[in-house]
């Protein structure tokens, strides 16, 4: 029976790493992290291969990428597109200005970074990062979902 | 007629459909990915998916949408179900509606505008396809005398020779319930977010494969209408329904997404002007 259901767990744990739909929000800044993400998408990188699709659904998504920086206004809109995502999801955040505030980081509206407010998973590093990295930190976040099984 | 030889195969069929479904959507995904220099996902990518969805979190926004995706998935079962069965076709053909209507009133069901805008367009969109199919289903009454799927299993001689014109009317009519473009107006099925996910935007997590669930069979079920127009021979059967769902996947990625008014403008005269002068043809020969 356990080896039933371990089985059963197994492939709960590959389908969920191996279809994650992602939702991006751009927090501001200067779009250069967004044009990267949004390369990622195209047929030279083709996102797809490894099943992510660009749901732009929160309701349907379970990866949710932030870039840009986070500030006292567009911080709701962040949370909320988080609440609305349903478990299990991970959060990649991407670019400097997403991980640290990276240049605004001393602004008076700035907040510093994606995690003052939400969980973040996996940090991409970069200003902005190369799309080959956003596609790593993406596919390392997706590990998560198996991390979780194991540790349940 | 019904048979135990046939509810087994009809039994079958309900059983290995949403299977079958899968695997050609996986097949479609690929081929779109290949006509457009992606590498693309794997062809058991379908499976991944809904197996994903029915693990996730359940977040229904009420308890009417909860019912009627049910009745979505049921009644596309159910006309599976039928179809194998070798049943009316006028009786699936309604038992297909009720699942297009109760799917509809689940998108109205929430306040989100993008969901009532989805199903408004769903609305046109069923409205356009629906006389198109149940005038075809006449035409297969014209000729064979019967509504009877397995009465017109047994006809001698290819249907799509004698109904050529009504063949290419249903393509329109199946693009539309396959939700490929120039159609997939109500979804926005193939990532435009034009409207978010249009009907689709409340759905989430097991729901949401539900939804998918009820479509891989009313796949299934179309390919199956198809197939009535070239029953002589098993062969001739599977390679008819590959051009013909091969045809849907490239005009699914030749052409770009068209307004519900276009729609309703060119399917309907179109579609309605090559079935009448079918029926001419049919009823002078």
């Amino acid at each position: 029976m356990s080896l039933l259901s371990d089985c059963f767990k197994n492939i709960i744990a590959k389908s969920r790493a191996g279809s994650p739909w992602m939702v991006h929000l751009d927090c501001g800044s200067c779009n250069g992290c967004d044009i990267e993400t949004w390369a990622c998408l195209t047929p030279v990188y083709d996102l797809e291969r490894f099943g992510i699709i660009n749901a732009g659904n929160p309701k349907h998504a379970d990866i949710l990428l932030v870039t840009g920086t986070v500030n006292h206004r567009n911080r709701y809109v962040l949370e909320n597109i988080y609440d609305q995502m349903s478990s299990p999801k991970v959060v990649v955040s991407i670019g400097s200005c997403a991980n640290s505030g990276g240049i605004f980081k001393d602004c008076y509206n700035v907040l510093g970074g994606a995690d003052k407010v939400i969980p973040v998973d996996i940090y991409v590093p970069g200003c902005p990062p190369k799309p080959e990295s956003i596609i790593d930190g993406a596919l390392e976040a997706v590990q998560k979902f198996k991390l979780n099984q194991e540790e349940k | 007629m019904i048979t135990m030889s046939n509810f087994l195969w009809a039994l079958t069929a309900i059983i290995l459909a949403p299977a079958m479904g899968a695997l050609i959507s996986g097949i479609d995904r690929k081929l779109t990915a290949w006509f457009q220099g992606r590498v693309g996902p794997p062809v058991y990518q379908p499976f991944l998916d809904t197996i994903k969805l029915l693990s996730k979190e359940k977040n229904i926004v009420n308890s009417r949408q909860m019912i009627c995706v049910l009745v979505y998935l049921l009644s596309s079962m159910a006309a599976v179900f039928l179809f194998f069965l070798g049943s009316d076709l006028l009786l699936i053909f309604f038992v297909l509606t009720i699942g297009a209507v109760s799917f509809i009133a689940g998108a109205m069901s929430v306040p989100s505008p993008y969901s009532q805008v989805g199903a408004q367009r769903e609305l046109m969109q069923v409205l356009t396809y629906e006389p198109l199919l149940l005038l075809t289903f006449v035409g297969f009454f014209l000729i064979t005398g019967s509504f009877n799927i397995s009465y017109i299993l047994t006809w001698e001689e290819p249907l799509l020779f004698s109904m050529p014109l009504i063949y290419i009317a249903l393509g329109f009519a199946l693009t539309i319930k396959l939700r490929k473009s120039p159609f997939d107006i109500s979804a926005s099925h193939h990532g435009h977010q034009e409207i978010v996910k249009g009907s689709l935007t409340e759905y989430s997590g097991p729901q949401l494969a539900m939804v998918e669930i009820a479509h891989w069979y009313e796949i299934i079920l179309i390919l199956g209408v198809f197939a009535l127009f070239w029953s002589t021979s098993v062969t001739a059967m599977l390679i008819f329904l590959s051009i013909t769902y091969l045809a849907e996947i490239l005009i699914d990625n030749l052409v770009a997404r068209s307004t519900w008014r276009w729609m309703i403008a060119h399917v309907w005269p179109v579609g309605l002007g090559l079935i009448i002068i079918n029926y001419i043809l049919i009823l002078g020969m």
